[in-house]
């Protein structure tokens, strides 16, 4: 992978702001475009390693890897610009939307740009996750535990807490099982 | 107990359930606002958190959106912290834990083995967000473009949200 580079505290707010502003359906596709694309950050296993752990944690996946990602870079004062930055601009902007939303509603054009946003965001989210996948190109049997995870979450539809507190322990397992047959000493 | 100190607690409680974030509290929230506490109606509660899924943003939002409806900015400010911060401190600690063991043979693997299933939810949300938004070939061809840019390129989504909007203002 291409080589990182540490933020400054400005730089972590400004980029954890830009994510939040920009994440139409869900900001874990822009913040992994920020953190490893734009901003290099971090690596793209780095990256998905700390998203993991957001994963089976309680509360948005983003929002604890803003915490730990925060932490990481500049402590305390880190954890808390991050998390700020992701949440302070697209609370604004929801308030706004709120105060206006009677207006805002029924203005012409307004239900046409969000629907096409809202296509654009799905294709953009899909594409992350396969990106991701590609990029971290993961052994056949986590492969399989990711599709276990897709298809019981957009197909079954089981609850998320079922679906992370099953699959966790297994793909735990099945990793380190192969990290340690790989390396034996 | 005044209005306030309920709301952070009904939402912090929340916040330790909601692994998996807002969209999987979704009934757990309903319950607590609407039929536990009647701070507000089944209509205003499916409006809100309408509302918060259009919006950019982490959906967790859509919490503060209904704290602000219940009791105003106080209720806003309660509803955001009870949701964030119980998650926030957990994950201050657990990022403190990994670090000190960061020299452990196992500990690299073992987060190795979390990353297939952070991915494949998000693909299950991007399948998620496509159901609810393709509703005619103009919808399926935005996504399709949408996915081809981020899939095969580094360059900004911002373009391909911004041409998903004005594609739709102009054809749908």
């Amino acid at each position: 992978m291409s080589e990182t580079r540490i933020p400054t505290r400005t730089e972590l707010f400004l980029g954890y702001a830009k994510m939040g502003l920009l994440g139409f359906g869900g900001v874990a596709a822009w913040s992994r475009h920020v953190i490893v694309e734009e901003r290099r950050w971090l690596t793209e296993r780095e990256y998905a390693e700390i998203l993991g752990m957001g994963q089976i944690l309680p509360g948005p996946n983003v929002g604890n890897a803003s915490v730990m990602i925060g932490r990481r870079f500049h402590g305390l004062v880190g954890a808390l610009l991050a998390t700020s930055g992701l949440y302070v601009g697209p609370l604004t902007v929801l308030m706004g939307l709120a105060l206006l939303y009677d207006n805002f509603a029924e203005a012409p054009g307004v239900a046409s740009f969000m629907h096409g946003i809202a296509a654009a965001a799905a294709g953009m989210v899909i594409a992350t996750a396969l990106k991701m996948g590609q990029n971290l190109r993961p052994p056949p049997e986590l492969i399989a535990i990711g599709i276990a995870a897709l298809v019981a979450a957009a197909f079954l539809r089981l609850p998320l807490l079922l679906i992370v507190f099953s699959l966790a322990p297994i793909g735990i397992w099945l990793s380190i099982r192969r990290a340690y047959r790989e390396a034996p000493k | 107990m005044s209005l306030l100190l309920q709301i952070f607690l009904a939402f912090a409680t929340l916040s330790l359930v909601a692994v998996g974030g807002a969209t999987a509290v979704l009934p757990e929230m309903h319950r607590l606002l609407v039929v536990v506490h009647g701070w507000m109606d089944d209509a205003t509660f499916t409006q809100l958190f309408a509302l918060a899924q259009a919006a950019p943003g982490p959906n967790i939002l859509a919490a503060s959106l209904m704290g602000w409806n219940i009791a105003g900015i106080g209720g806003l400010a309660m509803a955001t912290l009870g949701m964030l911060l119980p998650a926030a401190i957990l994950a201050w600690y657990v990022a403190g834990a990994t670090h000190r063991l960061r020299g452990a043979r196992w500990l690299k693997p073992a987060q190795f083995g979390l990353v297939p299933i952070a991915v494949g939810l998000i693909g299950a949300s991007g399948i998620t967000l496509a159901r609810a938004a393709t509703t005619g070939w103009l919808t399926w061809v935005i996504l399709a473009i949408s996915f081809l840019f981020v899939w095969r390129t580094k360059c900004s989504p911002l373009w391909v949200l911004a041409g998903g909007g004005a594609l739709g203002v102009a054809l749908l």
